[in-house]
């Protein structure tokens, strides 16, 4: 166990599960996922949203299996190699706010930076203003980092409250699995579900929990994360991670042209606009609370599955922050940035400075 | 008795923050890094290495690691 276990923190580790993720991506699109969202936890954690009703945007309600398994299979690993350890506290309130505003920004690029690589990889143009929004404003981050900025240390706690998060998302799998989609129907049991969009187009239950299990479970041993990607080669340059991130997005634009996903340009692709400022200034609002927040959305989900309850309110923000977009007309569509959508991009950055402003300690 | 650098129950990337803003204070030879958990046990000492720094020893303490590292 202990040489496995060190196998996941080397060079190869990361890029081995990079690739793996890029690969099982881009399957995921093959087998029903919609275009270049083989993996998207912003757009699938809104579909969650919308799965429950807490937004009522009719295209893009689904409970994403992929999100349960990531969980879970980070639950898993955790606990196979000892490293589950129930831990919160660290200003959670603000986590949820930061959660809140990095959902907003990635609604108005349409997408998280597991998109945006994966919009790169089949071809779509605008993904390169998001991967540079993305890029800036965790170089805005790492100013606040490089100052002193914390948002404080975490204490242990129970077992049973590591286990909150994963419980909840044994609550909705099984919400899932009690309610299955129906053919033609827009409601099943307590569910929402879409009958056009993106949110009607997923692979099987199976496939979908199953392929998260894996990610999660290999995420978990190697501790792959987008944000940390760029963020440490920025502060540190060092490329450990950057090389799990790079590897995603070449392993998936090799698998997409093997499927035949790969379409290049900037106008019609899936499930994007062409308003190249605002998926610069988007992914940049997103980019910043992801930083200020210490990981990507992926990587709090996997937080969250080995026991850290402060990543888990960063999730329950991000799904708040989905319910809010598209209440309040701040998700963006192919068409463009909805009607408010400018506006909540300046609040979220006035919030996530504020954050990055107050929140320093003195450095000793 | 070497410095101790208590990066406990922080979020990722401030324990490497703190190991490596001691590190280039340039005043110590060996360090002492608490951390709780395996991430932040990894990065700090792959931030360490990467500074011409080796890990002398680490022991498990209070539900995480001490850490003892020295320059090379």
């Amino acid at each position: 166990m202990e040489g496995l276990k060190n196998l996941f923190s080397t060079r190869w580790g990361i890029v081995g599960v990079g690739v793996l993720i890029g690969i099982l991506a881009s399957l995921l699109q093959k087998l029903g996922n919609p275009g270049n969202m083989g993996i998207c936890v912003a757009c699938f954690e809104r579909d969650i949203a919308g799965g429950l009703g807490l937004h009522r945007a009719a295209v893009v309600q689904y409970l994403r299996p992929e999100i349960f398994g990531f969980v879970l299979g980070s639950l898993g690993a955790a606990y196979l190699f000892r490293e589950f350890r129930p831990r919160m506290g660290s200003a959670p309130v603000v986590r949820f706010v930061l959660g809140v505003f990095a959902m907003i920004g990635a609604l108005v690029f349409l997408g998280c930076p597991w998109r945006a690589a994966l919009r790169l990889a089949g071809g779509d143009g605008s993904a390169v203003f998001g991967l540079l929004g993305l890029i800036g404003g965790i170089w805005l981050g790492t100013l606040f980092l490089r100052g002193g900025y914390s948002l404080g240390r975490n204490n242990a706690s129970y077992t049973a409250a590591g286990w909150m998060f994963p419980l909840i998302i044994v609550g909705l799998l099984t919400l899932r699995v009690l309610f299955p989609p129906l053919e033609g129907q827009e409601k099943s049991g307590v569910l929402f579900y879409s009958l056009k969009g993106p949110g009607a187009m997923y692979a099987s239950l199976a496939v979908s929990l199953g392929i998260g299990l894996v990610v999660g479970f290999f995420a978990q041993r190697s501790r792959f994360c987008t944000m940390g990607a760029i963020r440490d080669f920025i502060l540190f340059r060092q490329t450990h991670l950057l090389s799990g991130f790079v590897a995603l997005v070449a392993a998936a634009f090799v698998a997409n042209l093997f499927f035949s996903q790969f379409h290049p340009g900037f106008a019609g692709q899936p499930v994007a606009h062409t308003m190249q400022l605002w998926n610069f200034l988007g992914m940049a609002l997103a980019g910043l609370a992801f930083a200020l927040a210490g990981g990507c959305p992926g990587r709090q989900l996997f937080l969250a599955g080995e026991g850290d309850g402060d990543a888990a309110v960063f999730v329950l923000g991000m799904i708040t922050g989905a319910a809010i977009a598209h209440n309040f007309g701040l998700a963006s569509s192919p068409a463009g940035v909805g009607p408010h959508g400018v506006a909540s991009v300046i609040v979220g950055f006035a919030a996530c400075l504020f954050i990055g402003f107050t929140m320093r300690r003195k450095i000793s | 008795m070497s410095k101790i650098v208590d990066a406990r129950g922080l979020s990722c990337p401030q324990p490497v923050i703190l190991a490596l803003n001691a590190i280039r204070a340039g005043k110590e030879t060996e360090l002492e890094v608490l951390v709780d958990t395996e991430t932040s046990r990894e990065n700090v000492s792959r931030a360490a290495s990467s500074q011409g720094w080796e890990m002398v020893s680490v022991s498990p303490e209070d539900d995480g690691y001490r850490m003892v590292i020295r320059k090379k």
